[in-house]
C-alpha cells in the first residue's frame, strides 16, 4: 500500500512552502517539543527503540540502540551529538532536500535526540559543495535562536541548547562517522580504530553520537504522533516512511517520501514515471547507493523496498538510493565509474584500500574493453574479498561489492567482452 | 585519494582582511576553547575566497598563524580535501559531475562540451581567466542528474546546448537562474508532483 498524505513527515519535500519558522510551524514543526522533553532521556530513547526506527544513513542500526550507548550519568566531559550531513553516497540526494526545505524538521530532531544523549551541542557537518543549503541552515538556525527554540533555555524546558553549523570541504569518506569527527577536529577526514567507540570517546575525546540527518529529523514525529502509528507503516524490524531517491534511466528522477517496504516496481513505476522506454527495458537496478550490489531485473520485479528484503537479495537498502539502468547501459562500464570513485575517494589511510581500488579500477577499465583473460574475472573477485573487511573503515567493503554484485549477476557478459575482444585481436593479425 | 601538485613560486604576502578576520574569529567561537582548530575548513574558505580563488602558501600560512596550528597540519587539511585550489582557477569554475548517476544521463557529453567550448582539458584555466573545468565526483544531485556546479551554485537538469547558453551567458555578465535548467521544482518529479497536492493543515498533530 502506497504512503498517504497523511502519513507523510516531510511535507515540504520539493519547497512549495515557507521553509522559515513560520512555515514550519504550520506544517506541525516544533510542536509539543518541550512535552518530548519531559518525557525524559530514558522516556524518549524507550520510544525511538520501541518504534524500530533504523538510521538511514546507510548502515540500518536500530537508532534507539545507538542513542543508548551515550553514558547516562554525566562524568565531567560534555556529550555532543553529530548530525551527519555530509550527503555523498552516489544515488543518495534525499538530505539535501530535508536541509533545504525542511529545516526546522532536522533543528528540532537535533534538540530532541542531543537532550535524550545528554548533549548541551549539537554539531551538523554538512558537506562543502551544499553552499546554499548550509546558508539555509545557518539562517533556520538563526530563526530557532531568536524564537528561544534553542539557546540558554530551549523551548523552555531549561535545557541549554546550541546548535552549529560545520562545514565539510569535498570529501566522501567524511560521511564515516569517526572520519567525520577527525574532519570535525581540524584533521583529514582520515577514520579511526573502533573501539573506542565514539559514544566513549567521540568529538574531543567526549561521548558522542553521529547520526544521519532524515533519522534525526524523523525522530520527533515518531514521538508527536506515537510509536502505533509509526510501527503500522512497513513491516515489523523496517518501520515506517523512507525517503527515496530515484536517478538514471526512469522517465522522472525524484525524490519521493514512502513507506518502507513499497515494492521497487511499485516506487518506480508510480512515482519515477517508469524507466525508460517501459518495465521491459529495464537491465538492473543499484538499489541503495553505489555502495550496495546491483540486483537484476528478474530480482527487481518483486523486491520489496526495505533492510531485509534488500538483505536477503544479497543487496542493501543503504540509502535507499535507487539507480535504475535499463538495456541501453554498459553495465561494466557503470560499475567501472564507481570504482573510479572509489580510488578517488580512498583517504590512502590502510594499504588494502588505497592499493585496492586503484587496482580493481584498472582492472575494471580492462574488462570493459574485454581485454583480459577469462581467469582474470576469478582473480578480480578474490581480490575484491581480500579488501573487503581488512580495512578501518567500511569504504574498501563499499569499494568491493559492486563489482561482487557485476560478477554475481553479469559474469556472462564480462566473459562475452573477453572473447569478443580475443577475436576482434586474432581477425586484426590476420 | 587528491593527488596534488603544490605550487611554491612567488613570494605573496597574505593577511585577513579586518572584516574576514571578524568573520574568521566568529567561526572559531564555534568550538570549544583551546579547539580552534576545528576551525581550519571555515578559514581556508575565507582565505581562498579573499585570494581570487586559490590558496597559496602565503595564504595556508596565514590561516596556520591565526589557528596558532602547525604549519603542515594546515597543509594536510588543504591538500586533503577537493574544495581547496592550490593553484589559481578561472573567475568561474566548472565542475561537472562524473559519477554513475550523472553519468547514466550524459555527463561525458556535458564534459566534452565543457572542453569543447572552452578549448581547455580539465584543471586548466582558460586564457582570459573567466572558466577553469574539471570532473569532480559526486556532486548528490543524483535526481536532478546531469548537472555541474559553478563556483558556489548547482545547475541541474542540464543538456550540452543549455550548458553553452550558461557559459555563453556568464561570459557576457548576465544572470542564470541556478537550479534545475528545465523548470520543475528541486527534485519533484517533472510535471508536478503526484504527491502532496496540498499541504494539510496542521499536518504532523497526528493523523
Amino acid at each position: 500500500m502506497l504512503l498517504q498524505d497523511k502519513d507523510r513527515i516531510f511535507t515540504n519535500l520539493y519547497g512549495e512552502h515557507d521553509w522559515g519558522v513560520k512555515g514550519a510551524r504550520q506544517r506541525g514543526v516544533w510542536d509539543g517539543t518541550k512535552a518530548m522533553l519531559e518525557l525524559g532521556r530514558d522516556g524518549i530513547i524507550q520510544q525511538i527503540k520501541d518504534s524500530q526506527l533504523r538510521g538511514r544513513g546507510g548502515a540500518g542500526f536500530p537508532a534507539g540502540l545507538k542513542w543508548s550507548f551515550m553514558p547516562k550519568e554525566n562524568d565531567g566531559r560534555p556529550h555532543y551529538l553529530v548530525v551527519n550531513a555530509d550527503e555523498s553516497e552516489p544515488g543518495s540526494c534525499k538530505d539535501r532536500e530535508i536541509l533545504r526545505n525542511d529545516p526546522h524538521r532536522l533543528l528540532e530532531g537535533c534538540l530532541v535526540a542531543g537532550f535524550a544523549m545528554g548533549a548541551n551541542t549539537c554539531y551538523i557537518y554538512i558537506r562543502g559543495e551544499y553552499v546554499l543549503e548550509s546558508q539555509r541552515l545557518e539562517a533556520a538556525i538563526a530563526e530557532a535562536y531568536d524564537a528561544g527554540l534553542i539557546g540558554k533555555d530551549a523551548c523552555g524546558s531549561g535545557w541549554p541548547y546550541d546548535i552549529y553549523v560545520h562545514r565539510g570541504a569535498g570529501a566522501y569518506i567524511c560521511g564515516e562517522e569517526t572520519a567525520l569527527l577527525e574532519s570535525l577536529e581540524g584533521k583529514k577526514g582520515q577514520p579511526r580504530l573502533k573501539p573506542p567507540f565514539p559514544a566513549a570517546m567521540g568529538l574531543y575525546g567526549c561521548p558522542t553520537t553521529v547520526t544521519n540527518v532524515e533519522t534525526v529529523a524523523v525522530s520527533p514525529e515518531i514521538l508527536r504522533r506515537g510509536v502505533d502509528w509509526w510501527t503500522a507503516l512497513g513491516r515489523p524490524n523496517n518501520t515506517g516512511t523512507k525517503i527515496f531517491s530515484i536517478s538514471g534511466h526512469v522517465n522522472k528522477p525524484c525524490n519521493v517520501e514512502e513507506v518502507m517496504g513499497i515494492p521497487l516496481k511499485e516506487l518506480i513505476e508510480t512515482h519515477a514515471g517508469g524507466v525508460r522506454g517501459g518495465w521491459d527495458n529495464l537491465l538492473a537496478v543499484i538499489p541503495g547507493g553505489s555502495s550496495v550490489p546491483c540486483i537484476p531485473k528478474p530480482t527487481c520485479e518483486s523486491i520489496l523496498m526495505d533492510f531485509d528484503s534488500l538483505r536477503e537479495a544479497k543487496s542493501g537498502l543503504g540509502t535507499a538510493a535507487v539507480i535504475v539502468m535499463d538495456k541501453s547501459t554498459d553495465i561494466v562500464a557503470a560499475i567501472a565509474n564507481l570504482s573510479h570513485f572509489y580510488m578517488h575517494e580512498s583517504c590512502g589511510q590502510c594499504t588494502p584500500c588505497r592499493e585496492g581500488t586503484g587496482w580493481m579500477w584498472r582492472v575494471m577499465t580492462r574488462m570493459v574493453r574485454g581485454d583480459a583473460d577469462i581467469e582474470d574475472i576469478d582473480t578480480l573477485l578474490e581480490v575484491t574479498y581480500e579488501v573487503e573487511g581488512h580495512t578501518i573503515c567500511a569504504l574498501g567493503d563499499a569499494a568491493a561489492w559492486p563489482i561482487q554484485g557485476l560478477i554475481r549477476h553479469f559474469r556472462p557478459e564480462l566473459e562475452k567482452r573477453i572473447l569478443d575482444f580475443k577475436k576482434s585481436g586474432q581477425v586484426a593479425a590476420e | 585519494m587528491k593527488i596534488t601538485s603544490f605550487r611554491r613560486d612567488e613570494a605573496q604576502d597574505f593577511a585577513f582582511t579586518p572584516e574576514n578576520l571578524k568573520k574568521a574569529k566568529a567561526f572559531i567561537a564555534r568550538y570549544p576553547e583551546g579547539r580552534q582548530a576545528s576551525a581550519v575548513i571555515s578559514l581556508l574558505y575565507i582565505a581562498q575566497a579573499q585570494n581570487d580563488g586559490w590558496l597559496s602558501p602565503a595564504a595556508i600560512q596565514h590561516v596556520a598563524e591565526v589557528l596558532e596550528m602547525a604549519p603542515i597540519r594546515v597543509h594536510e587539511v588543504a591538500t586533503f580535501y577537493t574544495m581547496f585550489n592550490l593553484k589559481p582557477a578561472g573567475k568561474y569554475l566548472i565542475q561537472v559531475c562524473r559519477t554513475t548517476p550523472c553519468w547514466l544521463r550524459g555527463a561525458a557529453a556535458l564534459s566534452r562540451t565543457c572542453q569543447d567550448k572552452l578549448g581547455v582539458g580539465f584543471k586548466e584555466m582558460t586564457e582570459d581567466g573567466m572558466f577553469s573545468v574539471m570532473e569532480v565526483e559526486c556532486l548528490g544531485a543524483c535526481a536532478n542528474a546531469p548537472m555541474v556546479q559553478i563556483n558556489d551554485d548547482y545547475y541541474e537538469d542540464l543538456t550540452p546546448e543549455r550548458l553553452i547558453e550558461i557559459i555563453d551567458a556568464l561570459r557576457a555578465g548576465e544572470e542564470v537562474p541556478v537550479g534545475p535548467q528545465g523548470g520543475r521544482l528541486c527534485s519533484a518529479p517533472e510535471g508536478g508532483a503526484k504527491t502532496l497536492p496540498k499541504v494539510p493543515p496542521g499536518a504532523g498533530k497526528g493523523a
